[in-house]
């Protein structure tokens, strides 16, 4: 069986185990839908946000889509993945994997498959929901949705690669969500999912900066918000080199540390 | 004889697996001291011994989990620590703990793991086998303890293993299960697959294996046929009497009928309490375990009084 028909298989084996656990159905694939909803509705009377006094602006809703679809990317990959690696450490299902002659790749061919397989279907349910249910207008521009493409391609990568990271520092599985979420709820608060970053005080989006939250939701705002409010980020551009060269770093720290840190199961002395 | 048979009857002298002089040390603890024994091609192997004895650091050692510390070993002619992927695939192995993807199906979680082996066995037939068939479409997660084991049991044996490891397989087992596994076992030994078990189930070990070894505190205690374990002399029935005076004693003899003769006509009655006991295999294991305990307790007072 070659690596690539193993690895296929368990795309579809990770996707459909992936749907059939609640928890991560309802915290890392509708979690950001549930948010646009809430965010749609309990701020639709608050009027449309500017990017400056008397511009034209744009609703809440379409406002939060670029932050919620970021959040998308870090939740189907770092929280989805690092939840999931550590629990099946701690439940023996990688032991009974490494004692089988599945390869190590097909099986990160799985991981990596089914978080690309879902973060698709939960931007385009995001997308369905903010265009459908609140008049968001979507990008017509072929360039924006060419931008949207690698943005999302590059920041679901990363993200899958710092969850199977990040899946190696909890102890047990039950202190997997006790280590995980806090990290992801944090950098949210922080990186302009849930509070406009352009109000944050410049020191928390310095912080920011250095993780790649921040360059996500700012590459989606790239491509969903109007050109005016480029005045908004921190250089007063979109900087897209910078997301590029942020996410790619962020990237090969992540492959470094999961080929570093991956065990079947944790190796004694 | 062509080169292809000649390489097969090679391999079929060598033994499936052999460990010599096997240890492994956690920190300043010998979990496994200095043991040495093999399995022909074809044998069923049952290691017993207490919990703690260092079972399954051996066995983990032999499947390629963890890294010896001295001394040799080689599975399928292999040094288990470089084992690649081709030699799982010739392996199937059958841990102690259950750790189970719980929103499969039975079936579906058989097929995926067939998928992984160049020459996997029929999913249908091994769930036949391990008598899960009305269970094939439930979900894992909705299966008995038992039912689970032979779902484990199962992904053990569907890559259709030259060596098969069996670390406690019948734990939770309801007896009728039990048998069923046996009879699965010995079927798959008439298919020449060559079996290391480890159990707390010593009837087990007699129904199953042609030999076994006694490991107790990280020592191989004894090897030998299922029916030697112990050596002939702890085999040797028991005469157990109390004297007129009801003092009670016991003494091994070949001959017990005539000892108890003997008794009857110097006390010159029926002796209270007369038994005569034919060791079986567990009296005799549990007197080799007792033993090597005794042994290292004595051994610790002395280094106690040395130092």
């Amino acid at each position: 069986m070659s690596i690539m028909t193993t690895g296929a298989s368990r795309v579809g084996y990770e996707t459909k185990g992936y749907f059939r656990t609640p928890d991560a159905v309802f915290f890392t694939f509708l979690f950001p839908v549930v948010m646009l909803a809430i965010f749609a509705t309990a701020f639709s009377s608050m009027g449309d946000i500017t990017p400056g006094p008397g511009q034209e602006g744009v609703s809440f809703a379409a406002y939060y889509l670029p932050g919620l679809l970021a959040a998308g990317l870090l939740l189907s990959g770092v929280q989805n993945l690092a939840v999931d690696i550590a629990g099946e450490k701690g439940d023996g299902t990688l032991k009974r994997l490494g004692g089988t002659p599945l390869s190590p790749i097909a099986f990160f061919i799985g991981k990596m498959g089914q978080v690309f397989v879902t973060a698709v279907m939960q931007a385009a349910l995001l997308l369905a929901v903010a265009a459908i249910f609140f008049g968001v207008a979507l990008p017509t521009e072929p360039s924006k949705w060419v931008t949207f493409a690698w943005v999302f391609v590059l920041g679901i990568a990363t993200s899958a690669l710092l969850g199977v990271a990040l899946s190696s520092v909890p102890r047990s599985a039950k202190s997997a969500t006790a280590v995980v979420i806090p990290i992801v709820l944090v950098l949210q608060f922080i990186s302009g999912v849930y509070l406009q970053f352009y109000q944050l005080p410049e020191w928390m989006q310095n912080i920011a900066s250095v993780f790649p939250l921040k360059w996500m939701a700012q590459g989606m705002r790239a491509v969903f918000l109007p050109e005016d409010f480029e005045v908004l980020e921190q250089t007063g551009t979109w900087d897209l080199g910078g997301v590029a060269i942020a996410l790619l770093i962020w990237l090969v720290v992540g492959l470094v540390i999961s080929r570093v840190t991956f065990r079947w199961i944790r190796r004694d002395a | 004889m062509n080169e292809t048979d000649a390489a097969m009857s090679g391999r079929d002298e060598a033994p499936a697996l052999y460990v010599r002089g096997l240890t492994k040390h956690y920190g300043s603890v010998a979990a496994v001291d200095d043991i040495t024994f093999e399995i022909a091609r074809g044998e069923t192997f049952a290691l017993l011994g207490p919990n703690g004895a260092g079972k399954s650091s051996t066995i983990e050692i032999l499947e390629g989990y963890r890294r010896r510390t001295g001394g040799e070993a080689s599975v399928l002619g292999v040094d288990p620590a470089h084992g690649k992927l081709d030699w799982k695939a010739r392996l199937g192995i059958v841990l102690q703990s259950t750790g189970e993807q719980g929103a499969f199906t039975v079936r579906e979680q058989l097929a995926h793991f067939a998928g992984f082996y160049p020459n996997p066995r029929d999913v249908d037939e091994v769930i036949a086998a391990v008598g899960l068939e009305h269970k094939a479409k439930t979900r894992i997660a909705k299966l008995s303890g038992g039912q689970r084991r032979r779902v484990d049991v199962a992904l053990g044996i569907i890559g259709r293993p030259e060596l098969l490891f069996l670390d406690e397989p019948t734990t939770g087992f309801d007896p009728q299960a039990r048998r069923d596994f046996w009879t699965l076992i010995r079927n798959l030994k008439r298919e020449g697959t060559t079996i290391l078990l480890t159990t707390h189930y010593l009837d087990e070990a007699a129904q199953l294996s042609d030999r076994a070894g006694v490991i107790a505190g990280g020592k191989l205690v004894d090897i030998g046929a299922i029916d030697e374990i112990g050596g002939a002399e702890a085999r040797v029935p028991i005469v157990r009497w109390h004297e007129a005076d009801g003092t009670p004693r016991e003494e091994r003899t070949h001959t017990p009928g005539t000892l108890v003769a003997a008794i009857v006509e110097r006390i010159g009655r029926e002796p209270a309490g007369l038994e005569i006991v034919r060791p079986s295999l567990e009296d005799i294991y549990l007197e080799l375990v007792g033993e090597a305990a005794e042994l290292s307790h004595e051994e610790q007072a002395e280094e106690v009084a040395a130092s």
